[in-house]
């Protein structure tokens, strides 16, 4: 690994606020070191500017390890970027050349509202969750953790879908900017586990009504959501979405 | 030493009785709340992270009107989110001999007889409430193929006492309790305010009635009446700049409630972990944690022979020292945190480092892979093993990781009694936040088990008993402690931006955080600790001076975000020197390099210091003053910890 200093051009999307028109704007970064993630070139930029006087980019960012789903740009065309099964902040500068042309976007769908730059409003996925994306078990009311064998199997496969960050990547990358991975990956979570059983119908009913309310698109099968997830949840679980959502139509 | 606490307002109420009935002896004597009355009473909640997800999601289960606040744009996304390695409990269910005893006892010793004896008692006791309330939400903890429930080890314990999600803990018991929060925001039971930071604490007669918050993307000030708060806002670490926290966790909510009265509690007290991907370059935003985990089945080594540069696999066998397997076996690669990383420090000071810049060791999977094959190993620890691939560009099933300590955690925190509530009536703090459990030294797998602890089975008891105890004549959100209040947290913001200098947040934060690491971190001297306080104090007072912070303050602005938190951390970080300056002994994450045995292995002073150092907020330009709790011993007697 080379450690020479790179000089990125970058065309970030700028805006000041949702009822304002935005625009790309141009910005050359030297002095980017190839060990830095994406984010620390940011940070590195948004230096730039405020010794300049400038105004820094906004963008969302937490943990910086590919966990909290905060971090969201779409980096030349695609959401999080061109490495597999990476977030943006997971992503780091070796993986592109000295003198590369990156471009950054936000996330872009209806039921994202722009708040700034690259910061948009994705509190609509927390109303998926809320409209049934949970067990219900008041606390202090669950029998003893070994009284109920789950199925190695079912449990790992629970798992690969509960992995999901919440970071709309999918959304993102859909044409159809539908939630549709993200919404399924929840329901694919509980539906596997025998505790999720009780409230498995109403469960995937009341989500797939509250994604389709928040104005989310449907789904035609174009897979680029799962391209674009950085924790490579598999597709297969909208197939399972759907066979849990007509089970419950029809036996409702 | 007296055995009653240096002023009134530090006693820690523990209920009478012998420590396995002192929490069920609380519970019955307890006030209750009547199912009709709880809706009548707001409790705010600030922070939704393990501690403040879990007592949102209980209280409004119960009937509170709970207000939820958090920095990031979702519930979800707190930096418990970020935890890997497990979750304690004393279940038993390997059957290798643990007990609630056990794990009450393994967690008095391993914070080196600085914690409070009844406290830990009732986490021990609740930890294994937690893992059925865990699993009953859906949370998919790793299963044995009998589809029983699966444990590994820790550091500090020779039970197999861990419960796992992958590498995932965190953010799967993150999942279960924001779910669980979720459906009350549903039920209208909580309003939930992410992208909002609390900026003061509003006290009217004398009790904590309502917070000042900014809304973070319009830049608004709001006021919040309640008739509790309840600080769930985590951990300090980021005060050194470089850690494993989140980019947003800070000390603000915290300070800011220190600064109206709450005392704050051992503020030296903070732990490196020993199993971080090293520092590489000025441009680092953050480290990243390798779980302690990995000790289960890692092997830490450096060579015998200082500056031998050779790669790991020229190395032969009888060249490299596997230190601590050589200098502690029987806990070996498990010794707790605190030591691990001294013994780190110690090799790369006596220049046996590794990598390019010497201040790292190995910690080699070889020989695991080799008994266990690939297959297990990666079911064990895949996606760790990817985290490091991607930040290190190192493939470490081929090569051995390096890895060096960094802060990872922060023992200290404000002060609290039994049932959580600091020295401001009404004023509760849970999880990380506050200084409760874990004594000097915290061992692996017990912070998401306290912070859970105290959100889903200990704060519903204990302020249903000050709800039910107290009177809270209606405070108005337009009442003059909120308008003053309010007044105050705006007159701060307009001060940051009114310095119009030249240098930024960023900077002068990175240069706080080499001043702590060097003289407030892994090795503390008079002298250092003395010229930390002198370094900290001219930058606090250039700050406001020199400062830049582009943007205004009515929309979304980072900068002006972390203007506020730098400047409360430049505080802390004069507050924590002090606190170790105070404390002439060393005890587990503070070593003192004054007070060692001849084996370098941190010598207490039981005599003197065996005691929570509670330090009082005494206005601007006067020193805080510190007050004494007294720590007493009757299950556990205190003795010099051995891990040999
Ligand atoms: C990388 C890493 C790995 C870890 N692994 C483990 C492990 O395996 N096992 C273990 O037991 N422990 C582990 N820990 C420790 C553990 O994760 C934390 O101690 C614990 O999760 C803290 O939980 P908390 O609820 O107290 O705070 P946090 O999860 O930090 O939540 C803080 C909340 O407060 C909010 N907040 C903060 N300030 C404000 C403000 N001013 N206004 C409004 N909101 C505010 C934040 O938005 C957030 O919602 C790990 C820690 C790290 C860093
Ligand atoms: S499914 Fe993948 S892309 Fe979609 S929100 Fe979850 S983690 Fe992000
Ligand atoms: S910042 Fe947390 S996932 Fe990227």
């Amino acid at each position: 690994m080379s450690d020479t200093l790179m000089t990125i051009h970058l065309k970030v999307w700028r805006q000041d606020a949702p009822t304002q028109p935005g625009k790309f704007v141009q910005y050359t970064v030297p002095g980017v070191n190839p060990h830095m993630s994406f984010l620390e070139m940011f940070d590195l930029l948004n230096e730039q500017l405020s010794v300049k006087g400038d105004i820094p980019v906004e963008f969302d960012n937490d943990c910086r390890e590919g966990i909290c789903g905060s971090c969201s740009m779409v980096i030349n065309g695609m959401p999080h970027g061109p490495q597999r099964g990476t977030a943006a902040c997971q992503l780091h500068m070796r993986h592109f050349k000295d003198g590369d042309h990156i471009v950054v976007e936000p996330w872009r769908a209806a039921a994202f509202p722009m708040i700034r730059d690259l910061v948009v409003d994705r509190s609509s996925l927390d109303r998926i969750i809320a409209a049934g994306g949970y067990i219900s078990t008041n606390t202090g009311a669950a029998p003893d953790a070994n009284s109920l064998p789950v199925d190695k199997d079912d449990s790992d496969r629970a798992f690969d879908y509960a992995a999901c960050i919440g970071c709309g990547a999918c959304v993102a990358a859909c044409p159809n900017a539908s939630a549709s991975l993200f919404t399924a990956a929840k329901v694919g979570h509980l539906a596997l586990l025998p505790q999720g059983a009780p409230e498995r119908k109403r469960r995937v009913i009341n989500m797939v009504e509250q994604m389709e309310k928040e104005g989310f698109g449907d789904c035609s099968n174009h897979g680029e959501c799962e391209a674009a997830c950085p924790k490579e949840i598999s597709i297969s679980a909208i197939a399972m979405m759907r066979r849990e959502y007509v089970k419950a139509v029809v036996g409702s | 030493m007296s055995q009653t606490p240096t002023h009134p307002k530090l006693d820690a109420k523990i209920p009478s009785g012998h420590i396995s009935e002192k929490w069920t002896n609380f519970k019955s004597t307890a006030k209750l709340v009547n199912p009709n009355n709880k809706r009548k009473h707001t409790i705010i909640v600030v922070g939704t992270g393990l501690a403040g997800g879990s007592a949102a999601a209980s209280l409004a289960e119960l009937g509170y009107n709970v207000k939820a606040f958090c920095i990031q744009d979702s519930g979800r996304r707190a930096h418990s989110i970020a935890a890997q390695g497990g979750i304690n409990a004393a279940k038993n269910y390997p059957n290798d001999g643990d007990s609630i005893w056990r794990l009450f006892y393994d967690t008095v010793k391993g914070g080196d007889y600085r914690a409070r004896e009844g406290n830990v008692y009732r986490l021990a006791q609740i930890s294994n409430n937690i893992i059925d309330q865990c699993v009953a939400q859906g949370v998919p903890f790793a299963r044995e193929y009998s589809g029983l429930l699966g444990n590994r080890s820790f550091g500090g314990a020779q039970v197999s006492r861990t419960f796992y999600a992958r590498g995932q803990t965190g953010q799967q018991l993150l999942l279960g309790a924001y779910q669980a929060m979720e459906k009350m925001v549903g039920a209208g039971k909580i309003q939930m305010y992410a992208r909002h930071e609390m900026l003061d604490l509003v006290v009217a007669d004398g009790k904590a009635r309502g917070i000042i918050v900014r809304d973070l993307v319009t830049g608004e000030i709001e006021r919040h009446a309640a008739d509790a708060v309840l600080l769930c806002t985590g951990g300090y670490g980021n005060v050194y700049y470089l850690s494993t926290n989140a980019k947003n966790s800070n000390v603000t909510a915290a300070w800011r409630c220190f600064k109206r009265g709450a005392f704050f509690a051992n503020p030296c007290f903070t732990q490196i972990h020993p199993t971080c991907i090293p520092v590489s370059g000025d441009y680092q935003s953050k480290l990243t944690l390798m779980s302690e985990s990995l000790r289960n089945d890692g092997r830490v080594w450096v060579p015998k022979t200082i500056g031998d540069k050779r790669s790991p696999e020229q190395i032969p066998e009888a060249e490299r020292d596997y230190y601590l397997e050589r200098k502690y076996p029987s806990f070996g690669n498990l010794v707790p945190r605190d030591v691990a990383s001294r013994n780190a420090k110690e090799q790369a000071d006596g220049g046996k480092g590794v990598g390019e810049t010497g201040m790292a060791v190995y910690l080699d999977f070889a020989d695991s892979i080799r008994r266990l094959g690939d297959h297990t190993i990666s079911e064990r620890y895949g996606n760790l093993f990817q985290m490091y691939e991607k930040i290190t560009g190192d493939d470490p099933y081929k090569v051995p990781m390096r890895i060096y300590p960094a802060v990872h955690y922060t023992m200290g925190g404000l002060w609290v009694d039994y049932h959580l509530m600091s020295t401001i009536p009404g004023l509760f703090v849970l999880g990380e936040a506050n200084f409760s459990d874990h004594g000097a030294n915290r061992l692996g797998a017990s912070a998401l088990m306290q912070g859970l602890a105290d959100g889903y089975f200990v704060i519903p008891y204990t302020l249903g008993n000050y709800i039910a105890n107290n009177t809270f004549p209606k405070v108005d959100e337009s009442s003059e402690p909120f308008a003053a209040t309010e007044a105050e947290a705006r007159g701060r913001i307009n001060q940051l931006l009114s310095v119009n200098g030249s240098r930024t947040v960023q900077d002068y934060h990175r240069s706080l955080g080499h001043i702590m690491w060097d003289y407030v971190g892994m090795g503390r001297t008079r002298d250092g600790l003395q010229h930390a306080i002198t370094e900290i104090g001219k930058m606090r007072e250039e700050y406001w001076q020199n400062l830049k912070i582009p943007g205004s303050p009515d929309t979304m602005n980072k900068s002006l975000e972390f203007a506020g938190r730098v400047a409360d951390f430049m505080e802390l970080g004069e507050l924590m020197a002090r606190d170790a300056l105070q404390r002439e002994e060393s005890c587990g994450g503070h070593f003192r390099e004054e007070y060692q045995t001849e084996e370098g292995e941190a010598k207490r002073d039981d005599e003197n210091f065996s005691f929570a150092a509670a330090w009082e907020y005494q206005g601007e330009g006067t020193l805080p003053t510190m007050n004494k709790e007294p720590l007493t011993f009757e299950y556990v007697a205190p003795s010099q910890r051995s891990y040999k």
